[in-house]
């Protein structure tokens, strides 16, 4: 797992593959990294080029504007040299001689030919091959006006044939799982996809059989190509072997139009492209980011945006009277929220009404309801986050660490819910960090993850214990275990300096309070540690930083600081308000009789269900501002329909405090509108006036009040930072406060780092589709930008606005109880969630929710795997299958928190909010 | 009988403890399934997945390289017929015609009694028995259609059970312990192989003292 690649790693920080490292390189050059790497130079066709030493030949020859033709090449993995496409004429000692540049380091002098007669002839050759046995079926095929084959082949191509026997056929396509289709006789064998789900997904349940001209690419009999990232396969083969079933026979490529954006499917915020033919979303595709997906998307980011065109979809504003939400106009919806809303507010206040969610909203949505809750409803008790995350304060107040420094760290301290199951692309980010260069992984966790086998320590806790466990690994006695020993010791080396600490709540079936905990212990006992928070919805990040969070304001700033806001908005909420679980709590007491939920479903992500039960039937108004109904619909009062990603343009913010733009392609179903608008017209319901005509004054209001957002504008947004996205705050700002040029030469944008693996783009430009096709809308000033996941300039990393102060008490530990087992409750990929379930594609991946539990425990209740069981809780008791896992310590077991079915058995079910651990007993059921 | 029996699976162990890279025991362990059930049925290699630490993909992308590894089920008897050059020129082509009919099979396919695989085969290095078949790998030639129909009879009939290997059957040696050899023990080996050879060696020259008259053996 360790070996390093023989190649210069393409993740490593200074050494970037190809292409990306035109922003890199530029902005370098600009300021912050030290030593200025050593050049060397080549003569590429007579001509003088600069190149980095250890580079590829291919990757120098394509920064100095010369493109080598290529298949099997990809700068993201290991180079194999199978396809033979790139050969080219390198000098040796007996003259010139053919070399593949995909396998040819730079040297000094080294002289080089890219378009001689050999190398024509050789092209021709090598393409000639590939074509023996290709159907030539372009007319039929997805690929076709995109392909790089096809193209390849007409730019460097004989243009003839010498083959006239008969081709090789097999059956097709074929589905080597249920999201992806395998086409073998369009296959050129170029490994990419092989090598893909092998070096960088770590699946490999896709391989080459048999041989020669008989070689195809396929799976294990009955055993399908089973993972997350599939969808990447897809995107990177070079020819129409692999289609995905979401896209087939859906668009042309010429006809595809595009908009750069970021997905909000999770909190890692992977940068794509979204592509849409005749007014509909029928693509996402990955762009490269060096800062966070390293060009891939996992199978949800990519496939969810059927959702948005899901029959179930909100389309009309919907009000309930005799007990169905009927649609009604948006005037009549608003003004029945103003109306009950004033109700509420005259007898009981503004404490009475409460804000849930805004996950999913975009970073300018976000801020208009802040406005709208804090200054115009004035209620202080909003939440973005249902219980199942992190107090905004320690998010916001903790030293930060961005992705890259965490797959850079000295020592990476992982502490969370399974990257795989809740941020995917940063399992690939992680494991390829590990693969590459030995990253030093320290997993604390209550069951095996994705990372154990990565990890050079895994240590288990039982839930509740984990405060026990950081104090046994930084604590004064040196740990007993010689695995612990030997973590403390790299951990606390140099007062753990260049440690990051991924910080995240791995099971919902606990309270916040021990990890609170941990982190203030890490914080005290490693005061060098930098922390990335795993916070696992969409756009949470944004929405904290919007100020959807009790006792904040926009910009990570406290209630009680925020003076200019308190002038600006004409009044603030007096005192801090509650968050999620005290909101839900004073609901069920009556005491909170209006809730909007922002795109929240407390029935299925709050983690005590019956708790937000008896909330949802005792709150008087319940006002949903949705794009899907969901498990508690049927508790709401009035539907707010919402714009859907790619139906809006803004900015998201990521897990690590990236802002990166999220663009807009295609218009709102129905009546559906932005959120911010939403918040907008319900301001003017009520008689206030938000002072938003369009997202462009809320980035003008933000960048002026909050400081975090200062340079923030729309023009920045438009330009290169925008584009790119940025940590807040920016950095390396001009003497007047604007952000710095970027050296002249310089191109803004992302880099195109594989041009084989965003097609459309390169194919659809170069043969003048319609103006939107490949052009990437917004392209502004270029302003300064960020390098390496930072501002070029000055830059001294993201300052923290708020600092958090770590609670001194340490909670109790809670006391094992024998016949128990503690509940752990993590979320899978594929669920019960809304983005899963509305997608046609995804909605039957979703595991069904089995109890996972050690084989001894299964023995010792006498039931074999598979059996169904009894589980009871204080909240409650289901009937859950019981399935061996040798991967869950004794005395622990493992259950989905959210069910695929809306009303299935699930974590929630079993859980008491606030409950520092969660103890489950299991009993066999009566036969019969 | 898919999985590996006791004994093959306590082999497969002894065999996965010879290389430091558990992988490295993928073929050996192909080869052991094979001589077990005649050809690597789906259950073995997801076995020998296991046991070497991979995707049972990858155990297929492997075996299904090698054209001596079976990933489908073949005859008792797998009988190559060689038509590369040397064999074509001596009536390989021929032979396998004959072949076809005298089996009623195509290359490819099995009897119906599931006694026979016919094949195809490029040269297995058997020229100077030009043309020739190769049984199980067992070389036999050069073959006329009537040498063929007999070899088959005597396959049939279990004359040939000898020197034919049993179906599936790679390799003649089969590698009984670990690599932890002592020296003793190897001191002992080279001790009887050196007793052996000289014994060999008087034998040899007390027959050349009894026929010491001429006359050459045929
Ligand atoms: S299916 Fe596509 S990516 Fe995979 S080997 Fe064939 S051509 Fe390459
Ligand atoms: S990892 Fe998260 S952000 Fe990236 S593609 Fe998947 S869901 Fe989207
Ligand atoms: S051999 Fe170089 S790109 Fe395939
Ligand atoms: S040609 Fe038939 S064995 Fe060599």
């Amino acid at each position: 797992m360790t070996t390093p690649s023989p190649s210069p790693s393409p993740s490593g920080a200074a050494e970037v593959g190809g292409g990306a490292a035109q922003a890199g390189a530029s902005g370098a050059a600009a300021g912050d990294s030290g030593a200025a790497p050593q050049e060397v130079t080549i003569t590429l066709d007579g001509r003088e080029v600069a190149a980095r030493p250890g580079e590829l030949l291919i990757a120098a020859a394509e920064r100095a504007g010369v493109y080598i033709p290529r298949f099997c090449y990809h700068p993201r993995m290991r180079q194999v040299g199978m396809c033979r496409m790139c050969l080219v004429e390198v000098k040796g000692p007996r003259g010139f001689s053919l070399q593949p540049a995909c396998f040819q380091p730079v040297a000094n002098g080294m002289e080089v030919r890219t378009e001689s007669p050999a190398v024509k002839k050789a092209q021709d050759g090598v393409l000639e091959f590939l074509l023996v046995n290709h159907p030539l079926d372009c007319p039929v095929c997805d690929k076709g006006g995109e392909c790089p084959l096809q193209d390849q082949t007409l730019t460097f191509g004989p243009g003839e044939t010498r083959f006239v026997e008969e081709k090789r056929h097999w059956s097709k396509p074929i589905p080597v799982s249920s999201l992806v289709e395998l086409d073998r006789e369009r296959c050129i064998q170029c490994d990419r996809c092989t090598r893909f789900a092998k070096e960088v997904a770590g699946d490999p349940f896709i391989t080459f059989q048999g041989r020669g001209d008989h070689t195809e690419v396929n799976t294990f009999p009955d055993r399908p190509f089973a993972s997350y990232f599939s969808g990447n396969t897809v995107q990177i083969c070079p020819v129409g072997a692999l289609t995905a079933s979401a896209y087939r026979f859906k668009a042309r490529p010429w006809d595809l139009e595009q908009v750069e954006s970021t997905c909000t499917t999770c909190a890692l915020g992977c940068r794509m492209v979204v592509q849409s033919s005749s007014g509909e979303v029928v693509r996402h595709l990955g762009v490269d980011d060096e800062a966070v997906n390293h060009s891939w998307l996992c199978d949800k980011g990519r496939f969810a945006f059927e959702a948005s065109t899901a029959p179930s979809r909100r389309t009309h504003p919907l009000l309930r009277s005799d007990a169905r939400l009927r649609p009604v106009s948006w005037q009549v919806a608003l003004s029945e929220v103003a109306g009950r809303l004033r109700a509420v507010l005259a007898t009981d206040g503004p404490g009475a009404v409460g804000v849930l969610g805004g996950a999913r909203l975009t970073n300018e949505d976000a801020y208009a309801w802040a406005k709208l809750a804090k200054a115009v409803i004035g209620t202080d008790s909003v939440d973005a986050q249902l219980d199942d995350g992190l107090p905004a304060e320690l998010v916001a107040g903790l030293p930060p660490a961005t992705i890259a420094d965490a797959c850079a760290a000295k020592v990476l301290l992982f502490l969370g819910p399974d990257p795989r199951e809740e941020l995917p692309v940063l399992f690939l980010r992680l494991r390829g960090a590990v693969r590459d260069h030995g990253l030093d992984l320290v997993e604390l966790s209550p069951v095996d993850t994705s990372l154990t086998d990565l990890a050079r320590a895994s240590l288990r806790y039982r839930p509740g214990q984990l405060v026990d466990l950081v104090r046994q690994l930084l604590g004064s006695l040196p740990p007993a275990n010689p695995a612990v020993a030997a973590a403390r010791d790299r951990l606390v080396a140099g007062g753990g300096e260049g440690v990051v600490v991924a910080l995240g709540r791995s099971s919902i079936a606990e309270s916040e309070e021990q990890t609170v905990a941990a982190a203030g212990l890490l914080r005290r006992m490693l005061p060098g540690a930098t922390f990335l928070p795993l916070l696992r919805r969409g756009n949470v990040r944004g929405a904290l930083d919007a100020g959807l969070a009790p006792g904040l304001l926009p910009g990570r700033q406290r209630l009680a600081d925020g003076g200019a806001f308190a002038t600006a908005w004409g009044g603030l909420p007096g005192a801090p308000g509650r968050g999620a679980r005290a909101l839900l709590e004073a609901a069920a007491t009556g005491q909170v009789r209006a809730l909007f939920l922002l795109g929240a479903d407390p029935l299925s992500d709050f983690p005590d269900r019956s708790l937000a039960r008896r909330a949802l039937e005792a709150v008087e108004l319940v006002v949903s501002v949705e794009a899907h109904p969901n498990a508690s619909s049927e508790h709401v009062d009035v539907v707010l329909p919402a714009a859907a990603p790619s139906e809006r343009a803004g900015t998201t913010t990521n897990c690590e405090g990236r802002l990166s733009p999220v663009g807009q392609k295609v218009v709102a179903p129905g009546l559906a509108w932005p959120d911010w608008a939403i918040a907008v017209e319900l301001a003017a319901a009520l008689g206030a006036d938000l002072g938003f005509a369009s997202p462009a004054d809320i980035v003008a209001e933000r960048a002026r009040l909050a400081p975090l957002f200062a340079g923030v504008t729309s023009a920045v947004l438009a330009g290169t930072v925008g584009r790119m996205g940025a940590l807040l705050p920016l950095r390396g700002r001009g003497p007047d406060g604007e952000l710095g040029e970027w050296p002249a030469g310089a191109t803004g944008g992302l880099e195109r780092l594989d041009p084989m693996a965003v097609p459309g783009i390169a194919s659809v430009e170069s043969q003048g589709a319609p103006s939107e096709a490949g052009v990437v809308r917004a392209a502004g000033p270029v302003v300064a930008a960020p390098v390496g996941g930072r501002m070029a300039a000055g830059d001294d990393g993201p300052a923290a606005l708020l600092s958090w102060e770590p609670p001194e008490a340490l909670p109790a530990t809670p006391p094992v109880d024998a016949y128990s087992l503690r509940l752990v409750a993590a979320r899978r990929c594929y669920d019960g969630g809304t983005a899963v379930q509305a997608s046609p594609s995804l909605a039957a991946l979703a595991a069904s929710p089995a109890l996972r539990a050690h084989p001894s425990e299964l023995e010792r209740l006498g039931v074999a795997s598979g059996t169904k069981v009894a589980v009871r809780a204080a909240p409650g008791r289901l009937e859950l299958v019981l399935e061996a896992d040798a991967g869950v310590p004794k005395g622990v077991a493992v259950l989905g928190a959210v069910p695929p079915a809306a009303d299935a058995p699930g974590a929630s079910a079993l859980v008491r909010a606030g409950d520092p651990v969660t103890e489950i007993r299991l009993e066999t059921l009566e036969a019969g | 009988m898919a999985r590996f029996s006791p004994e093959n699976l306590a082999h497969a162990r002894l065999l996965l403890s010879l290389y430091p890279e558990p992988r490295s025991a993928l073929l050996p362990l192909c080869h052991l399934a094979q001589a077990q059930d005649g050809w690597l049925t789906p259950e073995a290699m997801e076995q020998v997945a296991e046991l070497v630490g991979v995707t049972p993909a990858e155990v297929l992308g492997t075996a299904s390289f090698y054209d001596m590894l079976h990933t489908s089920p073949v005859g008792t008897y797998l009988i190559g017929v060689c038509t590369n050059l040397a064999c074509l020129l001596a009536g390989g082509e021929e032979l396998l015609r004959h072949a076809e009919r005298s089996l009623g099979v195509a290359p490819g396919a099995t009897t119906e009694d599931g006694m026979f695989t016919l094949e195809e085969v490029e040269c297995v290095a058997a020229c100077d028995r030009a043309p020739c078949a190769a049984v199980n790998w067992r070389y036999f030639g050069p073959l006329g259609p009537d040498a063929f129909d007999e070899l088959v009879g005597q396959l049939r009939a279990g004359a040939l059970a000898a020197e034919v290997p049993a179906h599936g059957v790679l390799s003649r040696v089969r590698r009984r312990r670990g690599l932890a050899t002592t020296t003793e023990e190897v001191a002992a080996e080279r001790r009887a192989a050196d007793e052996e050879r000289a014994a060999r060696a008087s034998a040899k020259a007390a027959e050349a003292q009894g026929s010491g008259d001429g006359g050459s053996r045929s």
